[in-house]
């Protein structure tokens, strides 16, 4: 796997912030942000920070993990509607495979995604945990 | 076709020999004006573009243009869709359409490193999300809707291996049972590896002519009716609804619009099941059922041989084997084949009309091909 200093850079509203876009026209907010509305196919939309809170709409364990990633493993990637509906995917983090379940209330949290070695480039992404309070 | 296997042998340039030699003996005058290529992994696993020339040079038709296609593992599909274009508007008399992949090289972390390629990079592979864990994903989701168990599931890898098993072609020709798959590794769970595709080498070709053209160099030539294409998003958190891709409706009604017939018309048809819940979206989607119904419609034997339609009578991607970026075209010269009458597995007895749908990505790119007799 490549990654270049520059595309972390421009890629962090999204993987840092929980940065959507909402579209100017027909108002629908969604995730991953777009330069264009999906649904309506407007060009002119806004960027919008999404809530940090959800739940599970689904999920899997996966077992047979990508390099890079083995130190995860079991890796746990799941759907996520946030409090105002849009829909996030996304690892979770600091739960046990056995104690996830569709419905479970989550909270993004920010966290370690991947390490080009142990002197190079570190990509920073939200992750999701069971919700604490 | 080349039979799919792990060809450690051949290479691009041996399996397309291979396929297109099979291919010349079926047609009386074999000059194709130019080639299009259907692949996805020449680039990131050789280190190869301009996949054409070397295709071209397999065959002996250098001098003749073309391009590759890609659309991940719906190449071939949409090969097929640009060939058709570059013959239904007039600029060539005959054009080859390839379908090649070569899988078998590397270590199969290599290999599905490759294939995660397929998915949104920016958003889910940079996660560690592989490409399994995103149909599973679909999987677990599809099972909680529809109230499915995981050994309703189960049908579909046990009848595609049946099936495979008649098909000289196939790449896994082994029956397996019910408790097969239930005790076969969990990838990403709910997906088992008697739900995945095998990972394989292949090549298929199928020559496209201009309808007198095709009258004159075979004595059972089959029409292309209807092509259809689709896409959904790359990402699947922004799609409306993860389990009715919009990829195989918008195809599907393209396709059937332009034939002029409907899901009902179908004799047979090869549908991509690289995973058992693929299969599921696809029969659905295809509006062979309705949405959640694919699965107790299995369960109750439809979609069997000698039902209508008879569906993935070569083994499906899952026996038959899925080269990726090959496997669009293996399906499209099955049906021809099937609807010739010649297929040498199992057959689907008289039909009129076939249909192929191919699918790269979490159904993300789609093409669905109509043939008629």
């Amino acid at each position: 796997m490549r990654m270049s200093p520059a595309r972390v850079w421009r890629e962090r509203g999204a993987r840092y912030r929980l940065e959507g876009s909402k579209c100017k026209r027909c108002g629908r907010v969604f995730y991953p942000p777009k330069p264009a509305c999906p649904y309506c196919g407007s060009l002119e939309v806004e960027k919008v920070e999404l809530p940090k809170r959800g739940k599970i709409i689904s999920y899997t364990i996966e077992y047979t993990v990508p390099e890079g990633y083995r130190h995860l493993a079991p890796l746990i990637i799941a759907l996520i509607e946030l409090e105002n509906g849009v829909k996030v995917l996304a690892p979770l983090t600091d739960v046990k495979p056995d104690e996830v379940y569709i419905g479970m209330p989550v909270e993004a949290t920010l966290r370690r995604v991947w390490e080009e070695s142990d002197e190079g480039l570190i990509v920073y992404g939200i992750k999701f945990t069971p919700t604490t309070s | 076709m080349a039979k799919i296997d792990r060809h450690y042998d051949k290479g691009f340039q041996e399996l397309v020999h291979m396929a297109v030699k099979n291919l010349v003996n079926d047609v009386k005058l074999f000059s194709p004006e130019a080639i299009v290529v259907g692949n996805m992994m020449s680039s990131s696993l050789f280190q190869q573009d301009s996949l054409a020339a070397l295709v071209a040079d397999a065959v002996g038709l250098r001098g003749r243009g073309g391009f590759k296609v890609e659309a991940a593992c719906g190449s071939g599909g949409h090969a097929i869709a640009a060939g058709y274009a570059l013959v239904a508007s007039g600029l060539y008399n005959q054009v080859l359409v390839v379908g090649v992949e070569k899988m078998s090289d590397y270590p199969t972390a290599t290999t599905t490193a490759a294939l995660a390629q397929a998915a949104d990079f920016e958003h889910e592979a940079i996660y560690g999300a592989s490409f399994v864990a995103l149909n599973a994903l679909v999987m677990r989701l599809y099972m909680h809707r529809y109230e499915a168990k995981r050994e309703d599931l189960a049908i579909w890898p046990v009848r595609m291996h049946e099936y495979g098993s008649q098909n000289p072609y196939a790449q896994l020709r082994n029956r397996i049972t019910i408790e097969d798959v239930l005790k076969s590794a969990v990838i990403a769970d709910p997906i088992r590896l008697m739900d995945s595709s095998p990972i394989g080498d292949g090549a298929a070709a199928i020559l496209l002519a201009s309808e007198d053209v095709a009258r004159k160099i075979s004595d059972t030539p089959i029409q292309i009716a209807g092509v259809g294409m689709g896409s959904d998003g790359l990402d699947l958190a922004s799609r409306e609804d993860l389990l009715n891709p919009m990829s195989i409706r918008m195809a599907a009604e393209k396709a059937y619009k332009m034939a002029g017939v409907g899901p009902r018309d179908i004799d047979v048809a090869e549908i991509h099941d690289a995973f058992t819940i693929t299969a599921l979206l696809s029969i659905e989607g295809l509006g062979f059922a309705g949405l959640g119904e694919s699965w107790k419609l299995i369960k109750d034997g439809r979609f069997a041989a000698g039902d209508k339609p008879s569906i993935n009578l070569s083994g499906g991607l899952k026996a038959r084997g899925h080269p990726v970026g090959a496997t669009g075209v293996y399906q499209v010269a099955e049906i021809a084949m099937q609807l010739r009458g010649d297929f040498p597995g199992v057959k689907v007895g008289k039909a009129e009309y076939g249909l192929a749908m191919n699918t790269g990505g979490v159904a993300t790119l789609t093409t669905v091909t109509i043939l008629k007799r």
